[in-house]
């Protein structure tokens, strides 16, 4: 571990050591203090946990999409946060409907598969126009030419969502079966966390399913491997590629409804920037292209978010530490960046593809 | 020889057709300008207002009733027809500078209504200082706002004025609503650092201190934060008897929705800010939201039930919000401050001089307006404040409010009738 202390002296690897143990020393004065003060009880915590748990299953949603890509076309789809708005945003209509109707409460389960697919296949059609307009013209360019037309395709899918939709904000009504809390050893645990962490798990195992199980994952295994080779073996890269965008999207979209049914508030044109950013940071956290390594960094995050800020800043007795939620998710990208640059369950890219 | 003729008669031209305004604007004596009115132009007014976004509302509420004011006088004074031209302040300062520069930019333009956010007037109040124009704002609370204290946080600059109420006051009389008549012996206070939320959660918290209340926890959240846990569980280990969150929507909403998640917050109660008394506020945030006291205009009387009437038959709906009197009041004020001193010239046209315009708008005393009768006031902390303060309520919301559309909520406290001091 420490290779400042073998012959070969580095200040380099000195300072990131001695950085390391400041890290560890911070993070554990803050949370001995914080626990030996006793100020938060347990119940709050598991509510903190769970609420953690509950945002970290949508960044993992939202976390697959960026990692599909990175690992078929070694590109981050900076746009990839505004799919989910799509998806989310165009929903938030269909569910007042459904709940005019009375629809969403008189078959609540129906009411949100129904407005999953709607928004996944909003997402997924969103996700394959940009490949097909935006990505495939560029694909052998250099890697910054696409990355800079993500950033843009991201600004002209938020202006283009607010000219239809409007500017403010809209919020998914509430599904009432989702409501109350049930108890589990005398804590009250909130169904529709229950609810998000659950559905959330299904999509994900139904993801690694298509990957792992079926001869369209194994076709999108052997691009991510080697194009050439899997062109040669008649395999049609175009189609794999989008079809990658499109599953990507449809997750997102999904992540946009269950987001709804979460946080019902605040769904508008803008709603898919931040959550975008954290996912990506989800991803590089649990090793970007890796696909369980999504899963664990989308969950990873939100929980250390949720945790955090009470956890180690409040017990370090920094102000206004849920202020700072933000700053632990991209610190905890800049460590994983210095400390284990392929992420959790990543593993070190070859030359040819990092 | 004939060229250079030629020259000097274009050169003269020119001098003449650059003096002319000039001459124009020698004749008038007003230290800081004079806006011209051609004989055939119309006056114009302007209106820096919240247009897009989540408190769009608000926008719409306020320019009603600065229409409404305009439509009373069918568009037209001292013979003359009124334009009125609108730019989107939005509810930040960058949104609030651009629209006065806006603003500043147009030479006609004699005064404005606006802006609605604390926000976008202190990126405002600078510009339209500087440019000698008057902005009157009907629904600004901020207290810094009117405080001329630059050294002590206040930015209030000359030719700023405001209809709606001092966050003083406001926070003074919130803070007793919380003890005298919800008992609350324990407060927390929590914002979002715009100027708006922070002045009235520092105003509250001052007075429940005084009043020897006990303020447990001030904090607060970041705008665009959706998750409320990590300070919700921080308010749940000082367990107050009333939260005070003036939040805009949507973080209201997030904080509302997610307050009964929380552990050991089962007996507090939430006490909304004016930036929540919005039909959209119960509407978004739900079941939740039935219980919590939120503060709001309340405006009364003849005058003002003629108004709703008149609304109703122009836009078809209710007011979206509570500061359309405020709005009506502020226009009225600078129509009627306006008309005291625009001059007609020889040739038929108007002279609105800048500076007297300002003295006239800040010489208003006991002007009888739908919020009360108005006085506005030179001393700071209260410089430019016109509000005589009474048209605040405290509401309470419901299953009606949720469920039903109903809007506004039952009243919970009507300071103008049931004062505590």
């Amino acid at each position: 571990m420490f290779k400042w202390k073998t012959d070969e002296f580095s200040w380099v690897d000195f300072t990131i050591d001695v950085l390391r143990i400041l890290i560890v020393l911070a993070v554990v004065v803050g949370a001995w203090n914080t626990l030996s003060s006793g100020r938060i009880t347990f119940a709050q915590w598991v509510n903190l946990f769970a609420a953690g748990l509950s945002q970290g299953s949508i960044y993992a949603l939202i976390a697959l999409g960026y990692t599909l890509v990175y690992g078929i076309l070694l590109m981050i789809n900076f746009a990839h946060g505004e799919v989910f708005m799509a998806g989310a945003f165009s929903t938030v209509f269909l569910a007042e409907a459904l709940n005019r109707t009375g629809f969403l409460n008189e078959q609540p389960l129906l009411a949100i598969l129904v407005m999953i697919l709607f928004a996944g296949l909003v997402s997924m059609t969103v996700a394959i126009l940009l490949e097909r307009v935006a990505y495939r013209p560029l694909r052998g360019s250099p890697r910054l030419v696409p990355l800079i037309t993500a950033i843009g395709a991201s600004f002209f899918l938020q202006y283009t969502f607010r000219g239809l939709y409007g500017s403010a904000f809209k919020a998914y009504p509430q599904v009432k079966i989702l409501q109350g809390a049930v108890s589990i050893g005398g804590i009250n645990i909130p169904i529709v966390q229950i609810f998000v962490f659950c559905s959330a798990l299904v999509l994900m195992l139904g993801l690694y399913w298509l990957v792992e199980r079926t001869r369209v994952g194994k076709a999108m295994r052997a691009v991510s491997e080697n194009k050439e080779v899997a062109r040669l073996m008649g395999i049609d890269i175009d189609w794999v590629i989008m079809f990658t965008f499109g599953v990507g999207g449809f997750l997102a979209g999904s992540a946009g409804v269950i987001n709804g049914m979460f946080r019902p508030q605040g769904v508008n044109f803008f709603m898919g920037f931040i959550p975008g950013i954290k996912a990506f940071t989800a991803a590089v956290l649990g090793g970007i292209g890796n696909i369980p390594g999504a899963m664990l960094g989308g969950l990873f995050l939100g929980v250390i978010e949720a945790i955090g800020p009470n956890l180690v800043l409040a017990g370090l007795g920094i102000p206004g530490a849920n202020q700072l939620k933000d700053v632990i998710a991209f610190t905890m990208l800049v460590l994983v960046l210095i400390f284990r640059p392929q992420g959790i369950l990543g593993e070190r890219l070859s030359e040819k593809k990092a | 020889m004939i060229r250079h003729i030629c020259s000097l008669t274009c050169a003269i031209s020119l001098l003449a057709v650059f003096l002319l305004p000039l001459s124009a604007v020698g004749a008038c004596d007003d230290p800081l300008g004079c806006v011209e009115v051609a004989p055939d132009d119309p006056i114009v007014v302007g209106a820096m207002l919240v247009m897009s976004g989540a408190i769009n509302y608000l926008g719409e509420d306020t320019l009603g009733g600065v229409e409404l004011a305009l439509l009373d006088r069918d568009y037209a004074l001292m013979g003359r027809e009124i334009e009125l031209v609108v730019e989107d302040s939005l509810c930040t300062a960058e949104g609030g500078q651009v629209a006065a520069q806006r603003m500043a930019a147009d030479p006609t333009v004699v005064g404005a209504i606006g802006t609605n956010c604390s926000s976008a007037a202190q990126g405002a109040i600078p510009i339209i200082s500087e440019s000698g124009m008057v902005m009157i704002a009907p629904s600004n609370t901020s207290p810094s706002l009117t405080n001329a204290d630059i050294a002590a946080g206040g930015s209030h600059r000359p030719g700023y004025f405001r209809t709606s109420q001092n966050g003083l006051i406001e926070g003074m009389r919130l803070a007793q609503f919380a003890i005298y008549a919800l008992g609350a012996e324990s407060l927390a206070t929590v914002h979002d650092g715009d100027p708006y939320t922070s002045g009235l959660a520092q105003a509250v918290a001052d007075t429940f201190a005084d009043l020897a209340g006990d303020v447990v926890f001030e904090g607060a959240v970041n705008k665009g934060d959706t998750d409320m846990s990590s300070i919700l569980t921080e308010i749940a280990v000082h367990q107050p008897d009333v939260i005070y969150v003036p939040l805009f929507e949507p973080e209201s909403n997030f904080f509302a929705a997610q307050m009964q998640y929380i552990a050991g917050l089962d007996d507090t109660i939430i006490l909304g800010g004016a930036a929540s008394f919005s039909s959209s506020f119960p509407e978004n945030t739900g079941e939740a939201a039935i219980g919590i006291y939120v503060s709001g205009p309340l405006v009364s009387g003849d005058a003002y039930e003629k108004l709703l009437a008149q609304w109703l038959d122009e836009y078809g709906s209710d007011p979206p919000s509570g500061y359309h009197a405020h709005a009506y009041d502020a226009t009225n004020l600078l129509l009627s401050a306006l008309e005291s001193v625009a001059v007609v010239n020889d040739d038929g046209g108007l002279s609105v001089g800048r500076q007297a315009l300002r003295d006239a708008v800040a010489a208003t005393e006991d002007y009888p307006g739908l919020t009360g009768r108005l006085t506005c006031r030179e001393d700071s902390p209260f410089a430019g404040d016109c509000s005589p303060g009474t048209a605040l309520a405290v509401f309470i919301i419901t299953e009606a409010e949720v469920y039903d559309d109903n809007w506004p909520p039952p009243l919970a406290w009507n300071f103008a009738v049931d004062s505590f001091d």
